[in-house]
C-alpha cells in the first residue's frame, strides 16, 4: 500500500531529539522507523527536551530512551506502564512517553496494561510488535500467530495470538491506534496524535523484526487504512474494525472526548481534601491527642 | 494505688472487641496516663476469636505484658481462652446474660457480672451496643470521666445519625451506671501524670504514616495487605491534603515501580507492604539501587513463609530485606522500636534515602504496627528534613559522577541542560550502558561506598543496662521493650546485664556494636522467628557465638520470658 499521509512540518528540528549513543538495532529493524518517527513527531510537537521523559521496558525496543535527548528511563522488564505512571503523577508538566514491545507490555508486563487504560493516566504507550523476542532470538511472544513457526517453536504454536488492539479497545483506552513501521507518514502523525490526546493513548506499531520473525512482506501487501467515514467516537464501529478477519487496520479505531484524566481527577481529590484547609503536620498530629 | 494495670478484652470477631479496646485506650490516653496496647485477631472480618489488650501506668509503658489484672469476656469459648492467664486475684467481668463462669475460674478471683447483652437489647434497645455497656463499665471502674467517653463515642459516631449516636451514649450512661451501683473492693486508680502537655496516642502505621508526611514524602503508592493496610488508608485520606498523590496499585511491582518513577522525577515516594508483598518487589528494589533512585519501603512484618499467618507477628523478613534480589545490591534496612521510633524513624528513613540516593526498607511488624502507644508529641522543627544533592548546570553533566562517598549530584526531569537518560543496565558515569569490565568494577564500588558512610551514621544504636555486666542483650525492632522490662526485674534481683537495640541491621552500625560487645561474655540475640536471623548475620560478621533466642507463635515476647533466659545465662556463666 503506498503512502498517502502527509505529515506536518516539524517547528523543532528533529535532531534535536537525537542522542550520542549509537543505535544498536539489527539493520533493517521496524524499530529505526519508530526512533525516527519519534523524533519527527517531537519535533512536530515542539516538546522542549528537558520536559519530556522516555520510559522503557526490556526488550529490542526497550533501548529507546537511551537513543533520544530527552530524559529517559530504562526500566526492568514489563513495568514500563507502572514507572511512566509514577513519572507523570510526580510531574503532571512533563511530556511522558512509554516505549515497549508485545512481551514486555502482553507477556510479563500485561497485568499493568488494562490499569493503566483504566486510570486514563495522561501518557502516550507505544508499543512496538515484532511478534517475538528478538533479543533472546527468536522465541514466541504473545501476539506470535498459531500458524507461525519459530526457533522455540519447532513444531509451530499451540497458543493463540493477543490482539492488542483489542484488548486495549476492551480495556476502554481512551485513545487506541494501529500504525505499522513501513508507512512512516502515517506513524508520525499517529505519534502526535497520540500525544496530544488528553488521557492514556495506546499506540500499536506493527514493527518487523527482520531477522527472527520478518513480516514486512506480509504486512506492506496487508495492512488497510482505516476508512476515513469512521468515526473515532464510535467504539462499536471501531471494534468492527478490529474483529474483520481480512484486513488490518491502521491508523486512529477509537479516541473518547469525554473521559477525563487521572491528573483531573486527582486534581479534584485535591481540592475536596482541602476544602477546610491544606494540610499542616501541626495540626495531623494534634487530631492524635 | 496500683502503678500500673492491664486490661484484657475478648470475643468473637465482630462484637465489637478492638473498639471497645481503642476507645478505652484514648481515654485513658487522654486522663495523661501512658498506655501500651496489643491486639490480635482473625483472618476473617466476622467469627473467630479477637482480643485486645491495654496496659496503662503512670510511667512510660514498655510491653503490654502476658497477665492481666481485670478481664472483660465477652462470651463463654474465649473464658476459655484466655483464664488461664489472668493474675490470681484478678476481676473477671463477664455477660452474665449470656454465661456463668463460676466453675471455670480459679478461687482467688473477683467474679463481677453484669448482663450486657440484655441491657444493650433491653435498656437500650440496640444489641450491637454491647461493647458500649461494657467500655461505660470498664471507664467507671478505672476512674475515667463519664464525659471524656461521652465525647470519644461522640466523635466516632457523630457522622451515623443522632439514633446511633444517642443509642450508644446511653449504652454508655446504662455501663457507667452499673459499675456506680456494683463497686468492687479493690483500688483501681492508677494515678494520671503531672505533666500538663497531652501526649500523642498512634498506632506504629500512623506513626509511621505522619513521620513520612513531615519528612516530605509526597507519593505514595500501595497494594491492600494485612498488616499494612492502615497505612494505604492513612496515605489516601492525608496526602492530597498537602498536595501529595496516594494510588492504590494493582499489584506491588506496580507500587513500587511507580514509586522509582516519581522518585526519578524528584518526589520523596513510598509504599508500605507486609512480606508476600516484599518479595514481589525485590526486582524493582534492585533497579532503585542501580539508577540510584531513592525509595522508602515499610515491610509490617507478619509470620510467613507465603500467606502464614497474615495477622500474627514475626520477625521473620530480616534475611530477605538484606540479602534479597540478584546480584550485588547495596540497600539499607531500617527498624523501629516503638511508636515513637516509628514517627522518627521514617523521618531518618527519608534523610538516609535521600542523601544517598539508596533504597531503605523499613521493618516493622504486626504487633507494633497495630499497637497503640502513648509518646510525648515531637516537635517538628527539630527534625531533620534531606533533600537530594542537586546538580548544577556545567555543562558537562554526569549524572553518576564518582565521589568520595558515592553520591553523585541529581538532576530532575524539567531542569533545563540536565538531560540524562537512567538505565537498569550497567552504565558508566554519564548513565550509557557500558559492558566495560573495569567500569563495573568502578560503579559497584561506588554504589558499596555509600553503605560505608551510612553506617557511621549516628543515632542507629541504643544503648541501655549495667555498664560493668559481662552479660549482654542485642535486639532489633519491637522486641526492644519486652528486653529493656526484661532488664529491669533482672537489675531489680541485682543481676547485671546490658542491652543493645539495633535500629539499623544493613548496613551494620559497626563502631557502636563493636564498643558494645567489649568486655562481654555472652550475648543474647532474641527475636521472634524460627532460624535466629539477626544471630546469623552478627555471627558472620563479628565472628562471636551469640546466643539466639527465638520463638514463632505469633506473639510479641513476654518480658518474662527475656528474664528467665538472661537469669539463666547468668547462672550458668
Amino acid at each position: 500500500m503506498p503512502e498517502t499521509t502527509k505529515p506536518a512540518i516539524p517547528i523543532v528540528k528533529p535532531d534535536t531529539y537525537k542522542s550520542t549513543v549509537p543505535v544498536t538495532w539489527c539493520p533493517g529493524c521496524g524499530d529505526f522507523s519508530v526512533l525516527h518517527a519519534l523524533y519527527k513527531a517531537l519535533g512536530i510537537l515542539g516538546y522542549k527536551t528537558h520536559e519530556t521523559v522516555v520510559c522503557s521496558g526490556i526488550g529490542c525496543s526497550g533501548r529507546t530512551p537511551v537513543f533520544t535527548s530527552c530524559y529517559g528511563f530504562h526500566g526492568v522488564h514489563g513495568r514500563v506502564l507502572p514507572t511512566a505512571t509514577g513519572v507523570k503523577l510526580a510531574n503532571p508538566n512533563l511530556h511522558v512517553f512509554a516505549v515497549g514491545g508485545d512481551g514486555d507490555g502482553l507477556a510479563i508486563g500485561g497485568g499493568h496494561f488494562p490499569h493503566a487504560a483504566r486510570r486514563n493516566v495522561d501518557i502516550t504507550y507505544i508499543m512496538l510488535d515484532n511478534a517475538t523476542y528478538g533479543l533472546t532470538k527468536g522465541q514466541a511472544s504473545p501476539t506470535t500467530g498459531a500458524s507461525s513457526w519459530t526457533r522455540s517453536l519447532p513444531y509451530g504454536a499451540a497458543e493463540d495470538n493477543l490482539n492488542p488492539v483489542g484488548l486495549a479497545l476492551a480495556y476502554n483506552a481512551s485513545f487506541v491506534a494501529r500504525a505499522f513501521s513501513g508507512q512512516l507518514n502515517q506513524l508520525i502523525d499517529l505519534i502526535v496524535r497520540a500525544a496530544n490526546h488528553k488521557g492514556f493513548s495506546f499506540l500499536h506499531v506493527i514493527s518487523p523484526c527482520v531477522v527472527f520473525n520478518n513480516t514486512y512482506p506480509y504486512y506492506t501487501k496487508n495492512v488497510t487504512m482505516i476508512p476515513e467515514t469512521h468515526d473515532p467516537k464510535n467504539k462499536a464501529s471501531a471494534l468492527d474494525l478490529w474483529q474483520d478477519p481480512d484486513k488490518t487496520y491502521i491508523g486512529v479505531f477509537h479516541e473518547s472526548d469525554n473521559r477525563e484524566s487521572y491528573a483531573t481527577r486527582m486534581n479534584k481529590v485535591i481540592e475536596q481534601s482541602q476544602a477546610k484547609g491544606k494540610g499542616d503536620t501541626d495540626k495531623l498530629l494534634d487530631t492524635f491527642r | 494505688m496500683p502503678t500500673n494495670l492491664t486490661i484484657r478484652i475478648a470475643g468473637e470477631g465482630g462484637e465489637g472487641v478492638i473498639s471497645t479496646g481503642e476507645l478505652l485506650t484514648t481515654a485513658v490516653a487522654r486522663s495523661r496516663r501512658d498506655v501500651f496496647t496489643f491486639r490480635t485477631y482473625p483472618a476473617e472480618i466476622k467469627g473467630g476469636p479477637a482480643m485486645f489488650q491495654l496496659r496503662f501506668a503512670d510511667h512510660p509503658v514498655l510491653s503490654v505484658g502476658a497477665s492481666f489484672d481485670i478481664f472483660m469476656c465477652f462470651n463463654e469459648e474465649n473464658l476459655d481462652i484466655h483464664i488461664g492467664e489472668m493474675k490470681k486475684n484478678g476481676i473477671l467481668i463477664y455477660d452474665s446474660t449470656t454465661f456463668d463462669p463460676e466453675k471455670k475460674a480459679p478461687g482467688t478471683a473477683i467474679l463481677y457480672g453484669i448482663p450486657i447483652s440484655s441491657i444493650a437489647a433491653e435498656g437500650v434497645g440496640l444489641k450491637k451496643a454491647k461493647n458500649m455497656v461494657a467500655l461505660g463499665l470498664l471507664g467507671q471502674l478505672t476512674g475515667m470521666p463519664a464525659e471524656s467517653l461521652h465525647d470519644l463515642v461522640k466523635e466516632k459516631f457523630g457522622k451515623k445519625g443522632d439514633e446511633i449516636l444517642s443509642k450508644n451514649l446511653l449504652a454508655i450512661d446504662e455501663g457507667y451506671k452499673w459499675g456506680e451501683a456494683h463497686k468492687i473492693d479493690r483500688d483501681l486508680l492508677v494515678p494520671a501524670s503531672v505533666r500538663k502537655e497531652r501526649k500523642l496516642i498512634m498506632s506504629g502505621n500512623e506513626a509511621m504514616s505522619a513521620g513520612a508526611i513531615a519528612a516530605g514524602c509526597r507519593y505514595y503508592a500501595g497494594y491492600p495487605i494485612t498488616p499494612a493496610s492502615d497505612i494505604l488508608s492513612f496515605m489516601e485520606k492525608q496526602l492530597p491534603k498537602f498536595g501529595g498523590i496516594a494510588v492504590q496499585t494493582e499489584d506491588e511491582i506496580a507500587a513500587i515501580a511507580s514509586c522509582v518513577g516519581a522518585s526519578f522525577a524528584g518526589t520523596k515516594a513510598m509504599t508500605a507492604t507486609s512480606g508476600p508483598g516484599l518479595s514481589l518487589m525485590a526486582e524493582v528494589l534492585g533497579l532503585s539501587t542501580m539508577t540510584e533512585t531513592p525509595v522508602v519501603v515499610v515491610d509490617a512484618q507478619r509470620s510467613g513463609p507465603s500467606t502464614g499467618m497474615p495477622t500474627k507477628t514475626e520477625q521473620s523478613d530480616l534475611s530477605f530485606a538484606v540479602h534479597m534480589g540478584h546480584g550485588d545490591a547495596p540497600r539499607v534496612v531500617m527498624a523501629p522500636s516503638n511508636v515513637k521510633d516509628c514517627f522518627y524513624g521514617m523521618v531518618k528513613a527519608f534523610h538516609i534515602a535521600e542523601k544517598y540516593q539508596i533504597p531503605v526498607v523499613m521493618l516493622s511488624d504486626q504487633s507494633l504496627s497495630q499497637r497503640t502507644q502513648t509518646f510525648t508529641r515531637p516537635n517538628l522543627e527539630n527534625l531533620t528534613r534531606t533533600e537530594r544533592a542537586h546538580a548544577k548546570k556545567n555543562g558537562s553533566y554526569k549524572r553518576f559522577l564518582d565521589t568520595e562517598n558515592g553520591v553523585s549530584p541529581v538532576a530532575f526531569p524539567g531542569d533545563e541542560g540536565l538531560n540524562f537518560v537512567t538505565t537498569g543496565l550497567e552504565h558508566d558515569e554519564e548513565g550509557h550502558p557500558s559492558w566495560s569490565p573495569s567500569n563495573h568494577e568502578r560503579m559497584s564500588a561506588k554504589r558499596y561506598r555509600k553503605l560505608e558512610f551510612i553506617a557511621r551514621e549516628k543515632g542507629f544504636t541504643r544503648r541501655f543496662g549495667d555498664e560493668h555486666a559481662t552479660v549482654g542483650v542485642i535486639c532489633w525492632g519491637s522486641t526492644e521493650g519486652p528486653v529493656e522490662e526484661a532488664m529491669s526485674m533482672a537489675a531489680a534481683q541485682g543481676l547485671e546485664v546490658k542491652g543493645l537495640t539495633l535500629k539499623m541491621i544493613e548496613p551494620l552500625p559497626d563502631e557502636e556494636i563493636r564498643s558494645f560487645m567489649t568486655g562481654l561474655k555472652h550475648i543474647i540475640v532474641p527475636e521472634i522467628n524460627f532460624t535466629g536471623q539477626l544471630a546469623k548475620i552478627l555471627r558472620a560478621q563479628y565472628l562471636f557465638p551469640f546466643k539466639s533466642y527465638t520463638k514463632c507463635n505469633g506473639l510479641p515476647f513476654d518480658p518474662e520470658e527475656i528474664f528467665a533466659r538472661i537469669e539463666e545465662v547468668i547462672r550458668r556463666a
